[in-house]
């Protein structure tokens, strides 16, 4: 008797342990928005990624269809190279803009999709032609100040 | 010549301490290469997982919890300034599932559950047991040490997940039922900015590297102390300080592995 009740204790221990991992996993922990689903591979190219990360969401009409998947620099035309994997239930015409946006003010960088009005689709390992890189705020303070020397002059 | 020996007692103690901590490794060494008894009995794992990781239970789990809630009101606090509460969710698993859940767990577990193993068996030491086993042919390090180890090194990592899943449920309690921050974005925060690979793994492997250091510490202190009253109370003393002291080094150098910017 002794016996059993200590390994029900010792068991309800255990799957509490697990059970808390699994919580972690799921509800803290970014495991359940993984994509399971299939998916397919984009690229484009970026002067500047400003902020973006791998693991940065890719949403259309603010709906998430992907993930970016590596950040690399590619030397021959010194430009940044973002791969991205797209669900396969979205397909993309070949005149898409990718854009990197940011969500609010001092949120995290993401890439959204605008559809052109091509009839053919991006196939995986298709490219983006028409990319937009994020918006650095002091080239923007650089800019504007440029602006005002050059008008008061 | 009180500088000379002043200067003598420093060598020897830190000759001493090496020398402990070489002996240490060796009755690591031996844990491991006797634990084949306590796979094939594992009932002994279990009774020892009974008293080290089931009667933890309550004092990880209320610990957690309201570790959680005052993380939950500091970082409120902290993040209204800035205007973004919503970013709560983040700041409570973060912190718990990366630091707070390992490293306090594991101080719990030296103090709750270490000290327990060190005085049990400098008390069988002292009583004699040890020897009688060895008397019978019975490795003491088989029979009584390994299964301590293994329920040690199976329960701390258990006992941290619980520690961390507990907190960010106090840090629910107060953040969103208490002050009222959106439920939506302290969930959907906290799920874009903790990674299960980079922060939750990470912490498993935090709390397993912590479980097996505070065990060693506890079951060696207790193989080593003096079988007199004295020398239980005072090895039982040295492995919550020592084990403790172990937790918190090892976690900076865990951290510093881990988390080097990225």
């Amino acid at each position: 008797m002794e016996r059993i009740k200590l390994d029900l204790w010792v068991g309800a221990f255990v799957v509490a342990g697990i059970a808390a991992l699994v919580v972690l996993a799921l509800k803290v922990g970014n495991l359940s928005t993984y994509n399971v689903s299939e998916t397919y591979q984009l690229q484009g190219y970026f002067t500047n990624v400003g902020g973006l990360k791998p693991t940065a969401s890719v949403r259309s009409a603010g709906v998430l269809v992907g993930r970016v998947t590596s950040i690399t620099l590619d030397t021959e035309r010194y430009e940044a190279k973002v791969m991205m994997s797209i669900d396969k239930r979205y397909q993309f015409p070949k005149d898409t803009f990718a854009n990197i946006l940011t969500s609010g003010l001092l949120g995290e960088q993401y890439i959204g999709l605008q559809p052109g009005g091509d009839e053919d689709m991006l196939a995986d390992g298709g490219e983006f032609k028409k990319t937009q890189s994020a918006i650095v705020v002091e080239e923007l303070i650089g800019k504007f100040m440029f602006n005002k020397s050059e008008s008061s002059n | 010549m009180p500088l000379v020996k002043s200067v003598r007692a420093i060598g020897h103690r830190a000759v001493n301490t090496v020398w402990r901590v070489g002996l240490a490794t060796r009755f690591l060494f031996l844990t491991l290469t006797h634990s084949g008894m306590s796979f094939r009995r594992f009932g002994l794992v279990v009774k020892e997982l009974f008293s080290s990781g089931v009667m933890s239970l309550i004092i990880i789990g209320v610990a957690g919890m309201f570790v959680g809630m005052v993380l939950g009101l500091q970082g409120f606090e902290t993040l209204k300034r800035y205007g973004s509460e919503s970013a709560l969710g983040s700041l409570v698993a973060l912190s718990l599932v990366r630091e707070l859940g390992p490293v306090l767990a594991a101080l719990l577990f030296a103090s709750r559950a270490g000290s327990a193993m060190t005085a049990e068996i400098g008390l069988m030491k002292a009583t004699e047991q040890i020897a009688a086993m060895e008397m019978m042919a019975v490795s003491p390090i088989a029979r009584v040490v390994a299964p301590r180890f293994w329920a040690g090194v199976i329960s701390m990592p258990l006992l941290a997940a619980i520690f961390s899943a507990m907190g960010v449920f106090g840090g629910y309690v107060v953040g969103v039922v208490l002050i009222g921050v959106d439920e939506g974005s302290f969930w959907s925060q906290m799920q874009a900015t903790v990674d299960f690979q980079h922060d939750v793994m990470n912490g498993v492997l935090k709390s397993f590297v912590f479980g097996v250091a505070v065990t060693v510490i506890a079951l060696f202190e207790g193989f080593d102390a003096p079988p007199t009253a004295e020398g239980v109370s005072g090895a039982t003393t040295r492995t919550v300080v020592q084990s403790s002291l172990a937790i918190l080094m090892l976690d900076f150098i865990l951290t510093a592995f881990m988390f080097r910017g990225a």
